[in-house]
């Protein structure tokens, strides 16, 4: 769990991005932020933060480090624009819920339902049903992201 | 339907009559640009989504600027890719090392972002073209590759925030200041999603080098972009950079209605702003530098696409005069561009920093994102003209660093602690072009 104004700086350095490696991203995945991060995140892990999460650069390394790294879905209580979208471009599941970040604990066991729009804390019993994804964004995300998105629209033109 | 300037841009790009805030829009994009952090992922995902040609070749800008020139191996290796795309496609505005600079600044003087246009660019910096009448913003490597294989982009209509500044800048108060202090304001996500509006007599005053900054930190109040109503000075400035560069295009400049709907007004009374600076570690921790103590710093930095322009060059100068750089400083002046860098060098303005004690390097990002050319230690202190003072932000995660203006950088330097620049030049000046007194 981290605070508000998680920047793209912190989540990935600059001093990375001279590869585009998933992999060596997300060795150094929030290491500025929080060393230990890269070496306990487990695979399927929530990201539970404050508000503005992913502000700053619009370096899509921070999505993908996050995701390489493990990280199942981010649950914030605001996201930045560009991170937003960059994380449903690349598949990394997004959702914005101030009351579940509130009621949240390090620790807590959370499950998020990008398509029912729905974050649900297991450990404390609690679910909450933010805002849904506009059912443009939803297609994107049905479709993989927005590069099968992409491909797919150009095919239909050309059919 | 009374619109503003941004929704009549969208509109029009998207073949409507009129958009609505909050809706999303699918509009052609005028130019997409990338550089060689956010281009060689783009390429990546251009090949995945299988178009075999980039949807209009004149319409494409590859610029290397962020590790230019090449750091290391691995950053060569990065402008390889972008350079092997750009000479397979064609791409008729490939800028490499020696013959750009950073992005935001050389796509103005090059006369490709014009009024009433969409600019899409892989850079969050990429709202900085807004101050031309252009709706202009930042997005990742992945969007970027679907505006290169199809010349389109989806976008949410923004609400739009309407800032009208009134009076006149005083004394070294230039754009850095006025988009400081209304950050400070609004907090570092005050305009999330938002399209900034600057208005008012208090931007009829600005230079377009200042107007430049102001709208370069929109994304430092989380806003989608910022965007300045084009002007006799906006038009006077294109015209120029028309001539120079030869490329003349028609211009199609939009207008808010006086009527449009804004979600937010906030008013600014610029003969209040004093020169502003950021604390460590978030942009919106801004305070007038006269409430600030005398901090040593151990590096300034004048550049970034935010302050490295040939008026922030002139004010530096000036505030430097025949004075040295202090003992313990070190001093990283980098122009933003090949045409900044050869104005100041004809000027005297390089001959001077460099005899002063400063460390005067070839256009690039460098320092402002921590990738080279003056990378922080262990808790060094550093005022930077840059627009991000995060952790981490330009080296160690320990290292602090402070925002301001070019004059603010220049008096810091010389007297070796955060000062205010009346403390090195207290004698009333007028620059031609910039105004300081």
């Amino acid at each position: 769990m981290y605070g508000d104004n998680v920047d793209t700086d912190v989540i990935i350095p600059a001093r990375y991005l001279t590869t585009t490696d998933e992999s060596v991203l997300a060795a150094h995945a929030l290491e500025d932020l929080d060393p230990s991060f890269a070496s306990s995140v487990q695979e399927g892990d929530v990201v539970v933060a404050g508000a503005n999460f992913g502000c700053g650069s619009s370096r899509e390394h921070a999505p993908v480090a996050l995701k390489g790294a493990g990280v199942s879905a981010v649950v914030a209580s605001s996201f930045a624009r560009i991170f937003f979208r960059n994380a449903i471009n690349t598949g990394l599941v997004v959702m914005a819920c101030p009351e579940a970040v509130a009621a949240t604990e390090p620790g807590d066991a959370v499950c998020v339902d990008l398509a029912k729009a729905e974050v649900r804390n297991e450990t404390k019993g609690i679910a909450w049903k933010p805002e849904p994804l506009p059912e443009f964004v939803m297609d994107i995300v049905r479709a993989g992201g927005l590069v099968p998105w992409t491909k797919g629209r150009l095919e239909s033109q050309r059919s | 339907m009374a619109q503003t300037i941004t929704e009549k841009i969208l509109a029009r790009r998207a073949g409507r009559t009129d958009v609505e805030p909050g809706e999303i829009v699918m509009c052609k994009v005028d130019l997409a640009m990338a550089n060689d952090v956010t281009a060689p992922a783009a390429v990546t995902a251009f090949n995945k989504i299988g178009a075999p040609r980039v949807w209009d070749r004149h319409k494409v800008a590859l610029v290397a600027s962020h590790f230019a020139p090449a750091k290391d191996i691995a950053s060569a290796k990065l402008m390889t890719r972008m350079r092997a795309f750009a000479i397979e496609q064609e791409i008729e505005h490939f800028f490499d090392v020696g013959r750009g600079g950073i992005e935001h600044i050389l796509l103005p003087e090059e006369a490709l972002v014009l009024p009433g246009e969409i600019i899409i660019g892989a850079d969050s910096h990429s709202c900085t073209y807004g101050a031309l009448g252009c709706f202009s913003t930042g997005v990742g490597s992945t969007d970027l590759a679907a505006v290169l294989a199809t010349g389109e982009i989806w976008l949410r209509v923004p609400e739009s925030m309407k800032i009208v500044y009134s009076g006149r800048p005083g004394r070294w108060v230039v754009g850095k200041d006025l988009i400081l202090s209304v950050i400070a304001r609004i907090g570092d996500d005050g305009a999330r999603y938002m399209a900034m509006e600057h208005t008012g007599e208090g931007i009829a005053h600005l230079s377009m080098d200042s107007r430049l900054t102001l709208t370069n930190m929109a994304i430092e109040a989380g806003a989608k972009s910022g965007i300045i109503p084009p002007d006799a000075r906006t038009f006077g400035y294109i015209a120029e950079r028309q001539e120079a560069t030869g490329r003349h295009s028609e211009l199609e400049p939009l207008h808010s209605d006086p009527d449009a709907a804004y979600a937010q007004t906030l008013e600014v009374d610029v003969d209040a702003i004093e020169p502003m600076i950021a604390k460590p570690s978030l942009p919106s921790r801004a305070v007038p530098v006269s409430e600030v103590e005398r901090m040593k710093v151990d590096q300034v930095f004048i550049g970034s696409c935010t302050n490295a322009r040939i008026e922030d060059l002139r004010i530096a100068a000036h505030v430097l005069g025949e004075e040295v750089v202090a003992p313990h400083v070190r001093l990283m002046v980098i122009p933003a561009t090949q045409r900044v860098w050869q104005q100041a060098n004809a000027e005297g303005l390089l001959e001077r920093f460099a005899a002063a004690g400063a460390a005067v390097s070839t256009p690039t990002c460098g320092a402002c994102l921590g990738a080279h050319m003056g990378v922080l230690g262990p808790g060094e202190v550093c005022l930077s003209t840059s627009n991000r003072n995060y952790v981490g932000r330009m080296g160690d995660p320990t290292a602090q660093v402070y925002l301001a203006n070019p004059a603010v950088a220049m008096a810091t330097a010389v007297a070796g602690a955060i000062v205010h620049p009346d403390e090195v030049r207290p004698d009333v000046i007028e620059l031609e072009g910039a105004l300081v007194g």
